[in-house]
């Protein structure tokens, strides 16, 4: 059976074969059977999406042609919507309604996309399990007593059961990546700066970066195309003009040279998953069967990644997110006797944050203060230039590098939550490209023995997303797994 | 580099960071934020001499942008989320600052 694609929505509503309520009440369908189940969203907008689609479909002259028109989206919990709740996952932000949108949500409404919904996300995107959600966590639809990833969980349930074809994500160390993997879907991150962070509740901004989730490769090259591009609205985005991402997808990579980073793919401190590493060697060397060529590669300060991250990201986080203060937006304390603002700023936090983003405050907050900025924060930003550095030099021989995702596949609710530490060691194949900058991609590359998904990550130089969707779809067009999807999920089919 | 917190450390974070924690957090947060600067700690091992920092990874600069003025934020729709807006007078109300 195929199930569509946002490429085949977009042209069922173009040709007038579909209209966009059909389409819309499909998704609030997908949505109203398997969300119970699975909680992909955290608020879901049925009866304004319908309103939307109907105006679509009355004005066929002002919509056609636009390269979305009619196809439902989901939006990240973290990107403003306009009129729609904001919450980023937060007890602080869960009655907020932003007064604008975020530009890439703007660029999808020009495009004629619907928005049926915002998706559960860990805490303001910090996580790589979706069980920080103050709400509740989102389960993966290919294994419900298995986390879907995060911190896009809900973005990635929402793809991989087929509620919507695209659905929006952002990605700080490995957040749209990492959940594309263990769903077994298709997640971009795009180069840093190449689509506009206007309206994107920050939490690095050195290292957020909105992209697609969806489940082919060509979904994404089209899904980029629309939300690419500067934004005077943000001085950190790419003027550069945006390529044609979906001529790019030629098929061909007769000549590519891949780079295998195979030390650090094969050290102890990587720990991949045999059934990983199995796929992952598979994946390779179906790309080589089209021509492709494999190139050693070091990446010698890859290892470090980590470490550099969690020092970089906790930094810029602890001064973003001194925002929440039960002033301007967000929750306030009840005064409680104590009446003083102090007081009002203090309680206000403690009560309306959750345990991860107060360590990382916390951390962010020390590696910061006076005698110990040198030696964390300064000396994490300087290795973070010999990251840079490595793959200056890896794409001086390598046209992409190629990692797995993740080092395993999906792990099972609870397993990790007491053990913060271990939850940071599997981000190691994809904080560096956040470090550095680059676009990488996570494309499905077949499933474990028990089932589970396994990503084949690929990084590309700055601004070369069209090599990098060449690449990534050339591999995606022989290995056909889009062709796989998970069964639907019922309140009736959950476990114990 | 200090190994592990006293909880006087953490309150002293905690402070700086307007997070009023309670006892629980402030022995789980002594422990885990040891932890995971021990780990971090990794990187004193590597020769950074004379490498310049990385504070942002763009390339190119843009320059300035024109001095415009452009239309904000409408005054109502910037108090609308406010816990405590005072609407008719244009205000953010928040508790006494000064005695």
């Amino acid at each position: 059976m195929t199930t569509p694609t946002l490429v085949d929505l977009r042209d069922a509503w173009q040709s007038g074969r579909r209209s966009a309520v059909e389409l819309c009440e499909e998704a609030l369908t997908a949505i109203a059977q398997q969300d119970a189940v699975l909680g992909a969203f955290n608020t879901v907008i049925g009866e304004a999406a319908l309103a939307r689609a109907a105006s679509i479909d009355r004005d066929r002259a002002t919509w056609a042609g636009r390269p979305l028109a009619g196809v439902p989206v989901a939006i990240k919990d973290n990107l403003c919507t306009r009129g729609i709740r904001t919450t980023a996952s937060s007890r602080i932000l869960e009655a907020f309604v932003p007064p604008y949108d975020a530009t890439a949500v703007a660029k999808l409404q020009a495009a004629g996309a619907v928005i049926v919904g915002k998706t559960n996300c860990d805490e303001f995107a910090m996580g790589s399990s979706n069980e920080n959600s103050a709400f509740r966590p989102a389960r993966n639809p290919w294994a419900t007593d298995r986390i879907p990833g995060g911190s896009s969980g809900g973005s990635a349930v929402a793809v991989a059961a087929g509620m919507t074809t695209l659905a929006l994500g952002s990605d700080t160390g490995g957040s749209i990546r990492q959940p594309a993997a263990l769903c077994g879907i298709v997640g971009l991150k795009p180069t840093y700066g190449r689509v506009s962070r206007y309206g994107l509740l920050a939490f690095a901004s050195s290292l957020d970066q909105i992209g697609p989730l969806t489940w082919t490769v060509r979904d994404a090259a089209l899904a980029l195309s629309v939300i690419a591009g500067g934004d005077p609205a943000d001085a950190t985005s790419a003027p550069q003009p945006v390529a044609d991402y979906l001529a790019a997808l030629t098929g061909d990579v007769r000549g590519l040279r891949i780079g295998v980073p195979t030390a650090l793919i094969d050290g102890h401190h990587a720990g991949v998953d045999p059934d990983v590493a199995s796929k992952f060697g598979a994946a390779l060397q179906t790309l080589v069967a089209r021509g492709a060529r494999l190139v050693d590669i070091a990446l010698p300060n890859a290892a470090a990644a980590i470490p550099t991250y969690y020092l970089v990201a906790t930094a810029e986080a602890s001064s973003n997110l001194a925002r929440y203060d039960g002033v301007r937006y967000g929750y306030r304390a009840p005064a409680d006797g104590r009446d003083d603002l102090r007081t009002m700023y203090r309680r206000s936090r403690e009560q309306g944050f959750g345990a991860e983003v107060k360590r990382r405050i916390m951390l962010g907050t020390y590696v910061l203060s006076a005698g110990y900025y040198d030696a964390y924060y300064l000396k994490a930003q300087q290795v973070r230039t010999l990251i840079r550095r490595d793959y200056d030099e890896a794409f001086a021989h390598a046209d992409v590098v190629a990692m797995p995702t993740s080092p395993t596949p999906a792990f099972r609710l609870g397993e990790r939550v007491a053990d913060p530490m271990q939850m940071y060691l599997a981000d190691i194949f994809t904080v560096s490209a956040n470090l550095a900058g680059l676009p990488a991609i996570s494309v499905p590359c077949g499933f474990t023995a028990a089932g589970l998904p396994v990503g084949l990550q690929l990084t590309g130089r700055h601004l070369d997303e069209a090599t990098l969707l060449r690449a990534a779809d050339a591999y995606e067009r022989d290995a056909g797994w889009p062709e796989h999807r998970p069964a639907r999920v019922t309140t009736a089919a959950e476990p114990a | 580099m200090p190994a592990g917190f006293s909880r006087a450390e953490i309150e002293r974070i905690a402070a700086l960071a307007h997070l009023e924690l309670g006892d629980d957090e402030l022995d789980l947060f002594a422990r885990q934020l040891g932890d995971i600067l021990d780990y971090a700690n990794q990187l004193q091992q590597i020769d950074t001499t004379g490498v310049p920092p990385t504070a942002s990874v763009l390339i190119g600069d843009e320059g300035e942008r024109a001095d415009l003025a452009v239309a904000s934020l409408d005054r109502d729709a910037a108090l609308a989320n406010a816990p405590d807006g005072a609407a008719d007078a244009g205000f953010f109300r928040v508790p006494r600052v000064i005695g």
